[in-house]
C-alpha cells in the first residue's frame, strides 16, 4: 500500500485548486486521482467563455480556466493519476482506486478531499412519459459529444430546464447549425444565472416558456416530437394548454446532483438539501480529516467560487495534516449556522471558532425569488447583518462573509441564523 | 430447410431454442428486433412467481410451478442472476381473509411449496416498510426475483453454442402451408421448415391466424413502472403483491436482483401493439397504489420509468401446443404473466412435444453450461489484478454508476449473439443502467461499438433501426 498525506478525489476545478492550495499551504505528498483522461474535469467541454471574471479579472473558456490551475499542478509537481477510478474509502481513509496500467490499488491517506463534482438529472428524474426513442439527452451529454468530439445528437431540438447548461447549449446547438425551438421550464423562474438567458436565448431569438413542462414524449426509434403544457402552482399540467413540437431531440438540463456514493459509502453525513456533505468551517465532514468543496458539497454557478472554496478544503487540509488545526483547537461548542426564511442552507452548517481562519465565506440559496428584499444574519437573536438586495434568485448563489474578529466578540455565541426578510 | 423454426427470439422463443437444441435438429430462430430480449421479455416485473395465482390445473399453474422449480438450477448452469427472495401477497382487512385464504389454498393445490400465512406482526417484522393497515399475508418463500434480460440472452446463447441459428431483423411477414411443412416469407426471403414454433408475444394471435382457422385473440396489456435508484433498493427485501383484481396481480414493489427497487405495474389494454409509451395518468397510479401496499417508498429516487406489454389471450391460459388444424405449427401463445417463471418449463413442454412428433434423437454433445460476462465486482483484488494484468480493458471503468468496465462491454460485443447498440450492450453488461442513465458512459460506450464493430459512429443505434443516436457533426449544415 502506498501512503500519501493528502488524496484529492477528482481533478476538475475543485481538486485542481484544493491541491495548489495544499502544496501551497507545506505538503508535499499529494495524489490527485482523476477517472477522465485528462485534468480539468466538466471544464474541458465548456468552451464558451464567461469563466475566471472573479479569479483572474478577465473572460476565459472552461479550458483555459482549467488550463491556468493544471499549469500550476505540473509547476508545482503535484502528482495525479488520470483514467482512475476512486471504487471506495474506508473510514480509516484507504482509498481502493483501480486503472489499466496499475490495477486496482489502494493508498493509505491522512486527510481525503472529496471533489467528485456531480451528474445531471436524468429523465426519469422528472417521470416525464412517453417513448424511450434514441435523442434524449442530458445537456451535458449533448455537449461532450458537440464540443469534445465534434457530433451533432439532432437538427431540431426542444430543450426542458433553463439551468446554466441548458442555456448554453441552446445557444451552442444553434451555433452549430441546429435549430433550437423552445426551451422549456417548470418553474416560473429560470435556475440559471440571468446573463446566460440574455446572451444564450435572447440573443438568437429562441423563447424561454416558464411554468411550462413536456408531458409527452413521441418517436419510436428515434424523437419525432415532444408535448409541452403549461403548469399551475402546484407544477400539475393544465389540461387544454398542450402544444405539440416536432424535434429530433430533446435535451434535458433539469438540475444536477452531487456525486456522493463514494462518501455515503464512507459514512459521510449528507445534507439532505444539499445533497452534499454536511461539512464545518473548515469544509471538513463528519468524518476527522475527510474534507469537501466544489460541486459534490453543493452545485455552484460560478467556477471562480469553486475554486475559492477548494483553497480553503486544500489549506484546511494542509493544516490537518500539519496538526495545527488540532493544537490550536481549543475544545468548544459548535455554532451552528441554521437556514431560515427564504434561506435553503448553509455552507458551512457549523462553525468552531478556534478553527476558523480570519475571514469566511458563507454560501446559499434562496428558495425562490425575492425581490428588494433584506439578507439578513442573526447572532442568537441580534441582527448583525442586514443588506438590501434588489432581486434573490435560486439559480444565483449568494455569499455572507463572516469575520474570525467579529465572531470572538460574541463568546456565547450558539446559533447563526439567515434570513430573507422583507424589511 | 429446416426441422423446427422458432418466431421471436423473447425469453420463451429462446427457452424453447435452447430445450431444443438437445435434440438433432436443424434449427433457427427469425427475430424482427436487433436483438434478443426486445419486447415483453425486456420490460416486465421479473418475477418468479411462486404459483399461487394461477387456476389450479390451468397451464399457467403447472408451467409456473415447474418453471420455478427449474429456475435455480438453470441460473446455475447459464450463469444469470436469480435469487429467491421470497413474496408477500398482503391482505388489508379482515373482510379479505376468505380471499388470502383461497389464494393459499390454490397454492397448495398446485403444489407450491412452504406457503405460509403471516399475521400482521410476522409481516411487520419481516418488513418494516410495509403498510401498517396490513391485517394478513400470504408468504411465499420460493418466489424469486431474476434479471430478464441475463435469463434470455442466457438461454439464447446456450441455444446458439448448441448449433441454433439466430437471424436478427428479420421480420416474418406470411405464413404458408407447404408439402413438408411450412414456407415462412420474411423480409429478408423466406425460410422453409418442418415445423414451426410461434413464441411472437403480442403478435402470436397474428401468425397462429396465418395458418389455423381456430382464431386467437391477443391484447397488448401494457404496465408502466418506476425504478428506483440503489439507495432504494433495500426499502423491501420480499417481493409485495395486493390481493390480485381482475387484469392482474396489480401493483407490486420489489427489489431487483440488482439492488434497485421497481414498482408497478399498472394495467391498461391498448391497441397498439408497440406502444409501449408510459403515460402521465399510469406512473402516478403506479405509486398511488403502492403506496398503499408499502409506506415512504423514496419517489425522488426514480431513475427511469418504462412500460412493457403483456401478451393477454381472451381465454386467460397459455396456449401451448399444436394448433388443431395446422400440424407442425406449435403455439407458444398468450404468454404474460407467469411468463417469465414458466418460459423453463415451456421450452421444455414444447421441445419434448416436438421432439415426440418428429422422433428427434437427443445430441451426445449437448454443452449445458454457459458462462455468462465476467463481472469483475465480484472478484477479489489479487483476482481482479489478475484479470487486468491479462486485459487492461478490465481495469477502465466505463460505467461509473455501475461500475462496469471496457472489458466486459467488449466481452458483451464480442460474444456470439453479441451487442450491437447502446441497449444491446445495457441489457448484457449494465452499463448506462445506473443512477445517471447513460449521461457519462454513453458517449464512451458508442465509441467503444464504434471501434469493436468497425461501424461509423453515425451507424451507431440505441437499439437498432433509426433509432440513430448521431445525426452528423458540427456545422455540417450551416
Amino acid at each position: 500500500m502506498r501512503n500519501y498525506d493528502i488524496v484529492i478525489v477528482g481533478g476538475g476545478p475543485a481538486g485542481l485548486a484544493a491541491a495548489v492550495s495544499a502544496r501551497q499551504s507545506g505538503i508535499e505528498s499529494i495524489i490527485i486521482l482523476e477517472r477522465d483522461k485528462e485534468l480539468g474535469g466538466i471544464l474541458n467541454q465548456c468552451i464558451h467563455n464567461g469563466f475566471g471574471l472573479h479569479t483572474f479579472k478577465e473572460e476565459l473558456t472552461g479550458p483555459e480556466y482549467a488550463d491556468r490551475f493544471i499549469a500550476q499542478v505540473r509547476e508545482l509537481k503535484i502528482e495525479y493519476k488520470l483514467n482512475t477510478m476512486v471504487l471506495d474509502i474506508g473510514q480509516d481513509k484507504t482509498v481502493t482506486a483501480m486503472n489499466r496500467e496499475d490495477g486496482m490499488f489502494e493508498i493509505q491517506a491522512k486527510a481525503v478531499i472529496l471533489a467528485m463534482g456531480c451528474r445531471e438529472r436524468p429523465r426519469g428524474a422528472l417521470n416525464i412519459p412517453g417513448y424511450r426513442p434514441a435523442g434524449i439527452y442530458s445537456a451535458g451529454t449533448a455537449q461532450r459529444l458537440v464540443n469534445m468530439e465534434g457530433y451533432m445528437p439532432g437538427r431540431e431540438v426542444v430543450i426542458l430546464g433553463s439551468g446554466d447548461i441548458g442555456l448554453i447549449m441552446a445557444r451552442r446547438m444553434t451555433l452549430e447549425g441546429a435549430k433550437v425551438k423552445v426551451v422549456a421550464e417548470l418553474m416560473p423562474y429560470s435556475g440559471g444565472l440571468k446573463r446566460n438567458i440574455v446572451q444564450c436565448l435572447d440573443d438568437y431569438g429562441i423563447p424561454l416558456k416558464l411554468s411550462h413542462t413536456v408531458v409527452d414524449i413521441t418517436g419510436k426509434e428515434r424523437v419525432e416530437g415532444v408535448t409541452l403544457a403549461q403548469v399551475d402552482e402546484k407544477n400539475k399540467p393544465i389540461p387544454g394548454t398542450e402544444e405539440f413540437y416536432s424535434c429530433d431531440t430533446l435535451l434535458l438540463s433539469v438540475g444536477l446532483i452531487p456525486e456522493n456514493e463514494i462518501s455515503r459509502g464512507m459514512g459521510v453525513t449528507i445534507n439532505p438539501v444539499t445533497s452534499g456533505p454536511k461539512v464545518n468551517e473548515s469544509l471538513e465532514t463528519n468524518l476527522e480529516g475527510v474534507f469537501a468543496c466544489g460541486n459534490v458539497l453543493h452545485v455552484h454557478d460560478l467556477v471562480d467560487f469553486v475554486s475559492e472554496e477548494a483553497s480553503a478544503a486544500g489549506r484546511n487540509a494542509a493544516a490537518y495534516v500539519k496538526g495545527t488545526s488540532v493544537a490550536d483547537a481549543a475544545p468548544e461548542a459548535e455554532i451552528c449556522l441554521n437556514p431560515t426564511a427564504g434561506v435553503r442552507y448553509t455552507v458551512p452548517s457549523t462553525i468552531r471558532r478556534a478553527r476558523m481562519e480570519d475571514n469566511l465565506t458563507v454560501r446559499f440559496r434562496v428558495g425562490g425569488v425575492y425581490k428588494n428584499c433584506f439578507v439578513s444574519v442573526y447572532f442568537d437573536d441580534e441582527r448583525v447583518i442586514h443588506r438590501k438586495r434588489q432581486v434573490l434568485a435560486p439559480g444565483e448563489m449568494e455569499e455572507v462573509k463572516l469575520t474570525k474578529e467579529q465572531l470572538l466578540q460574541y463568546p456565547k455565541l450558539e446559533q447563526i441564523t439567515f434570513k430573507i426578510e422583507e424589511e | 430447410m429446416y426441422d423446427v423454426i422458432i418466431i421471436g427470439a423473447g425469453v420463451c422463443g429462446a427457452a424453447v431454442a435452447r430445450e431444443l437444441s438437445r435434440y438433432q435438429a436443424k434449427i433457427c430462430v427469425l427475430e424482427k428486433e436487433e436483438d434478443v430480449c426486445c419486447g415483453t421479455s425486456k420490460a416486465n416485473s421479473a418475477i418468479v412467481h411462486a404459483g399461487y395465482d394461477a387456476v389450479t390445473g390451468s397451464l399457467k399453474a403447472k408451467l409456473n410451478v415447474r418453471g420455478n422449480e427449474r429456475m435455480g438450477e438453470l441460473a446455475k448452469e447459464l450463469d444469470f442472476p436469480f435469487e429467491r427472495n421470497g413474496s408477500l401477497v398482503l391482505c388489508l382487512n379482515e373482510a379479505d381473509m376468505p380471499n388470502l385464504q383461497a389464494l393459499y389454498d390454490r397454492g397448495v393445490a398446485n403444489g407450491v411449496r412452504e406457503l405460509r400465512i403471516l399475521n400482521r406482526e410476522e409481516v411487520l417484522e419481516m418488513e418494516p416498510n410495509v403498510t401498517e393497515n396490513v391485517y394478513a399475508a400470504l408468504y411465499a418463500p420460493t418466489a424469486g426475483i431474476v434479471c430478464p434480460f441475463g435469463l434470455n440472452i442466457a438461454l439464447a446463447e446456450n441455444a446458439y453454442a448448441n448449433g441454433v441459428e439466430f437471424y436478427f431483423d428479420t421480420e416474418v411477414t406470411e405464413i404458408h402451408k407447404s408439402e413438408e411443412g411450412y414456407v415462412l416469407q420474411t423480409d429478408k426471403g423466406s425460410f422453409e421448415t418442418k415445423y414451426v414454433v410461434n413464441a411472437a408475444g403480442v403478435y402470436a394471435d397474428r401468425f397462429h391466424n396465418m395458418v389455423s382457422e381456430k382464431k386467437i385473440h391477443i391484447t397488448a396489456r401494457r404496465g408502466d413502472y418506476c425504478l428506483l435508484d440503489k439507495e432504494a433498493g433495500n426499502h423491501v427485501h420480499k417481493t409485495i403483491f395486493a390481493l390480485p383484481g381482475k387484469l392482474g396481480k396489480g401493483i407490486l414493489v420489489t427489489p431487483t436482483v440488482h439492488g434497485n427497487l421497481l414498482v408497478g405495474p399498472t394495467a391498461v389494454d391498448v391497441e397498439d401493439k408497440e406502444g409501449i409509451n408510459t403515460t402521465a395518468e399510469g406512473l402516478a397510479q403506479v405509486f398511488e397504489k403502492a403506496g398503499m401496499s408499502v409506506r415512504n417508498i423514496p419517489t425522488r429516487q426514480v431513475i427511469t420509468s418504462f412500460a412493457g406489454l403483456r401478451a393477454h389471450e381472451d381465454g386467460d391460459d397459455f396456449i401451448i401446443g399444436e394448433a388443431e388444424d395446422a400440424p407442425g405449427f406449435i403455439d407458444c401463445a398468450g404468454i404474460e404473466s407467469p411468463g417469465i417463471a414458466s418460459c423453463p418449463a415451456i421450452g421444455e413442454m414444447a421441445a419434448e412435444l416436438i421432439r415426440d412428433k418428429m422422433g428427434l434423437a437427443e445430441k451426445t454433445d449437448f454443452i449445458a453450461d454457459r458462462q455468462g460476462i465476467k463481472n469483475p465486482n465480484t472478484l477479489s483484488m489479487e483476482e481482479r489484478n489478475a484479470l487486468i494484468k491479462e486485459n487492461p480493458a478490465y481495469g477502465n471503468i466505463i460505467c461509473r454508476c455501475e461500475m462496469v468496465t471496457e472489458g466486459e462491454i467488449i466481452d458483451a460485443i464480442r460474444r456470439p449473439l453479441g451487442a450491437k447498440s447502446l441497449d444491446g450492450v445495457k441489457r448484457r453488461t449494465r452499463a448506462g443502467m445506473g443512477r445517471c442513465q447513460s449521461g457519462f458512459c454513453a458517449p464512451r460506450t458508442m465509441e467503444i461499438l464504434a471501434r469493436e464493430c468497425d461501424m461509423s459512429m453515425f451507424d451507431i443505434t440505441k437499439s437498432g433501426g433509426d433509432s440513430k443516436l448521431v445525426v452528423g457533426t458540427n456545422k455540417d449544415t450551416v
